[in-house]
């Protein structure tokens, strides 16, 4: 059958059809649809989120050890939090077949950095695939899959954002049928204690001969010949952009990118007068040919920064005299207003962060939707760094007295529960003065509404224990642990001022569900009575989306606020910062929302 | 009949929660189900949140890249006029925007700083010939569900389509939840009336 699939979920097919046990992953865009769609469509494979990607990983190397294929999924920096493992999984081998899927973000539409994991491939000497589209984002698990098991090695498949999140039409077949399996008692090669870790590293080495040996001879690594006198050597989505510009030059499309195929790449570029490398990010396949002593160019023509494109593509090909011309421009920001992400109408983060703004204080800040409040008119977060990193940060920052007013850490419950938890036991642990505010809406918020262990519902949708923030915070010797009301804001305001006021660490735990996620929440909405709004634009100033200025003018020839009663929530935060209480509840009901 | 060579590239712009994913999906499942070989692309995560939310979609007899050149779309569905404004220079010189009136003014434009154009469809006419600019909120309240804009607009554009109406029904009604479906098959044939007698208008 065909069917139009992302990359995604053309991945979760592949895990499918590839027999695979467990998935385990922790939400991060883009790679957060495949574990969505294996809960949804695949049940016969156990899959999970796991509070992060470390666990993720773990749980991943328990499935293979067991005898049951492992896949685990993460956004790039994710395999930063699950390095450790990932590192020595890398010695000892597999014993079912085991494929971690690293979602890159080049350009960084959802993330804090744009590393290329493909380094991290070669980092732990395993082998790394690459699909150009979403059949190959199924093709390759399969074999991602025997390549784990015939090499005893753990294989990643490296996908990128414009891979992971683009459709294209997927042919699919059965499931293959494999063979019963179990766990083996192999002290020497699963124990990684020094005596054997050191015979593992040489298991290591000897294996990636064989793979470099495999890399020569594998399809993957697809030669095109049209007898052209110009050879592109390409993997990825480049090698789309590419054949857009050039559907007709000789091609050596790397789909198996680690070790690299440089024997093939050798007798490749000898056929062509002019060899060009195109390739998204870092110049990681250019700088490994270049050190076999082959002549090519790439990043001479192509930045290393962001995304390519087709025209960014047909820039550098015409930079390189490959091309005579290069249609299509850069895109140039409109002379338009900018319209950036901004948090929802009626999202109970708006309430924290008016708080804290009002009290001036410092706020090192987290990964989720709340990050969202560095931009206007809010504008009220320090420091955004990594999954967790809030409260480590308020600690270095308060300990070296670098804020008169004080400091607070900010930080989801997804996140806490992903990477906070040891960062509030270190704040105890070294008596510090900071203020832990848990932003909790009950829910992964910004990928998309993902379970956490502090909803009660896991992936696969069954009922299980939640995590209480207050009894866990008490736990680790908080002794100040207060929950308040987000939409409420002069209680709020009242909280954090004693909380950041108070010796040592204390806690806030902010609670109202996300307005959006599992389910739309919809109060009766507010509006704007414009005979009583002064245009004050205090209203303005909290970011509510469902307000804007209206086109009547005060006497002073000010906008006058008015409501989007279709968007409103009826939080009623922009009711209590109204000093002319200007902002009331709509009478009649509203149908047909 | 499919033609060598000949890719159509189709851009849908909106804002965030506008619902121009299931659009880009309804419009990428009729081209599959016309016997093209489709891709399209967009992106997730931040653009989730009132952000701009930009699908790509190409087809043809064989498509690689998922995006559409800068200045090489044929179409353009915009669900908010300034959204339709700030893509417009994707579109071709020839290419042709189906536009809903729809007009969100983000709190950044509120606040002084910035300032929304007072008439974008009118910016947008001095820009590209063929602007069909469509009252698609009022529409759909009239057709009784203020979620119709997605097939009114799809509508529009399909009548300038090499595909037939078949295939969207069939696709709407495989991708619309059955209780949905009359009503959205009403605001797409709503949609295909429009064009008609817009082309009217700007063939005179």
């Amino acid at each position: 059958m065909k069917r139009l699939l992302s990359g995604n979920e053309a991945v979760a097919r592949g895990a499918y059809e590839a027999g695979v046990k467990l998935a385990a992953g922790y939400p991060g865009t883009p790679s957060t649809e495949i574990l969505e769609t294996l809960a949804e469509e695949y049940r016969s494979i156990y899959s999970q989120w796991s509070p992060n990607e470390k666990v993720a990983f773990e749980v991943g190397i328990g499935a293979s050890l067991g005898g049951g294929r492992a896949m685990v999924t993460m956004k790039h920096v994710g395999l930063n939090v699950a390095a450790d493992p990932f590192m020595t999984f890398a010695y000892t081998g597999v014993n079912a077949g085991f494929v971690l899927i690293s979602a890159d973000d080049p350009e960084m539409h959802s993330s804090q950095n744009e590393q290329d994991n493909r380094f991290f491939a070669k980092f732990a000497q395993i082998p790394f695939i690459e699909p150009a589209d979403s059949q190959e984002s199924k093709d390759f698990v399969l074999q991602a899959f025997e390549i784990s098991e015939r090499f005893d090695t753990p294989v990643m498949l490296r996908m990128t954002t414009r891979i992971s999140h683009s459709k294209g039409i997927v042919e699919e077949y059965e499931p293959v049928k494999l063979p019963e399996s179990g766990f083996k008692r192999d002290m020497q090669k699963y124990v990684m204690i020094p005596a054997n870790a050191k015979k593992r590293h040489a298991a290591v080495v000897e294996r990636l001969e064989k793979l470099r040996q495999f890399s020569e001879e594998t399809e993957l690594n697809a030669i095109e010949i049209n007898g052209s006198e110009i050879g592109i050597i390409t993997g990825g989505i480049a090698y789309q952009y590419a054949k857009d510009n050039l559907p007709d030059v000789d091609y050596l499309k790397i789909g198996f990118g680690f070790p690299l195929p440089i024997e093939k790449i050798r007798k490749f570029v000898a056929l062509h007068k002019v060899n060009v490398v195109i390739e998204e990010l870092e110049p990681y396949y250019e700088e490994a040919i270049n050190a076999a002593g082959i002549k090519v160019e790439g990043k001479r023509y192509f930045s290393r920064l962001g995304e390519l494109s087709p025209y960014r593509v047909a820039l550098g090909l015409k930079e390189a005299g490959i091309l005579t011309e290069a249609h299509g421009a850069e895109i140039e920001p409109e002379q338009l207003f900018p319209r950036p992400p901004i948090l929802c109408p009626g999202c109970p983060h708006r309430g924290a962060f008016m708080a804290l703004k009002k009290l001036g204080v410092a706020v090192t800040g987290d990964i989720g939707c709340y990050t969202l409040s560095v931009l206007p008119p809010l504008e009220m977060m320090d420091s955004c760094i990594c999954m967790g990193a809030s409260i480590g940060t308020a600690i270095g920052m308060e300990k070296a007295q670098g804020h008169k007013k004080g400091v607070v850490a900010v930080i989801g419950d997804s996140t806490f529960l992903h990477s906070g938890m040891t960062g509030l036991l270190d704040a105890v642990y070294n008596k510090s003065n900071v203020t832990i505010v848990i932003l909790n809406n009950r829910i992964t918020a910004m990928t998309g509404g993902q379970q956490h262990p502090a909803t009660g519902l896991t992936l696969m949708g069954e009922k299980t224990k939640e995590v209480n923030f207050v009894e866990l915070a008490k736990a680790l010797g908080v002794e100040s642990v207060r929950e308040a009301d987000p939409y409420d804001y002069a209680g709020l305001l009242k909280v954090f001022k004693e909380e950041i006021n108070r010796e040592g660490p204390s806690v806030v735990i902010t609670n109202r569900p996300c307005v959006l996620m599992p389910k739309r929440i919809m109060d009766r909405p507010y509006t704007v009575v414009s005979d009583d709004c002064n245009g004050c634009s205090a209203c303005f100033r909290i970011g509510c989306p469902a307000i804007s200025a209206s086109k009547e003018l005060t006497k002073h020839n000010r906008p006058k606020a008015i409501i989007d009663t279709m968007l409103c929530t009826g939080c009623t935060l922009c009711a209590q910062v109204c000093q002319p209480e200007a902002i009331a509840l709509v009478e009649e009901p509203v149908s047909a929302r | 009949m499919i033609v060598e060579n000949k890719i159509t590239n189709i851009l849908i712009v909106g804002v965030g929660g506008q619902g121009v994913l299931l659009a880009s999906e309804l419009l990428s499942g009729a081209t599959m189900a016309a016997g093209y070989d489709v891709k399209k692309s967009e992106v997730h995560g931040m653009s989730q949140r009132g952000g701009v939310v930009t699908s790509h979609i190409k087809f043809g007899k064989k498509v690689y890249s998922p995006i559409i050149p800068y200045g090489q779309a044929d179409f353009l569905i915009a669900f908010e006029q300034a959204e339709a404004l700030r893509a417009v220079d994707w579109l071709k010189k020839s290419g042709w925007a189906a536009v809903s009136t729809t007009r969100l003014v983000p709190p950044i434009a509120s606040g002084g700083k910035f300032h929304y154009p007072d008439d974008p469809i009118a910016d947008l006419k001095k820009k590209i010939g063929n602007v069909i600019a469509v009252e698609a909120d009022q529409i759909a309240r009239e057709l009784g569900n203020s979620r119709l804009v997605n097939t009114l607009l799809l509508g529009v554009i399909s009548s300038r389509l090499e595909f037939g109406y078949s295939v969207w029904e069939e696709v709407i009604r495989k991708k619309i939840k059955a209780r949905f479906v009359d009503i959205n098959v009403k605001a797409f044939t709503r949609g295909r009336e429009l064009a008609a007698q817009a082309g009217e208008v700007l063939r005179r």
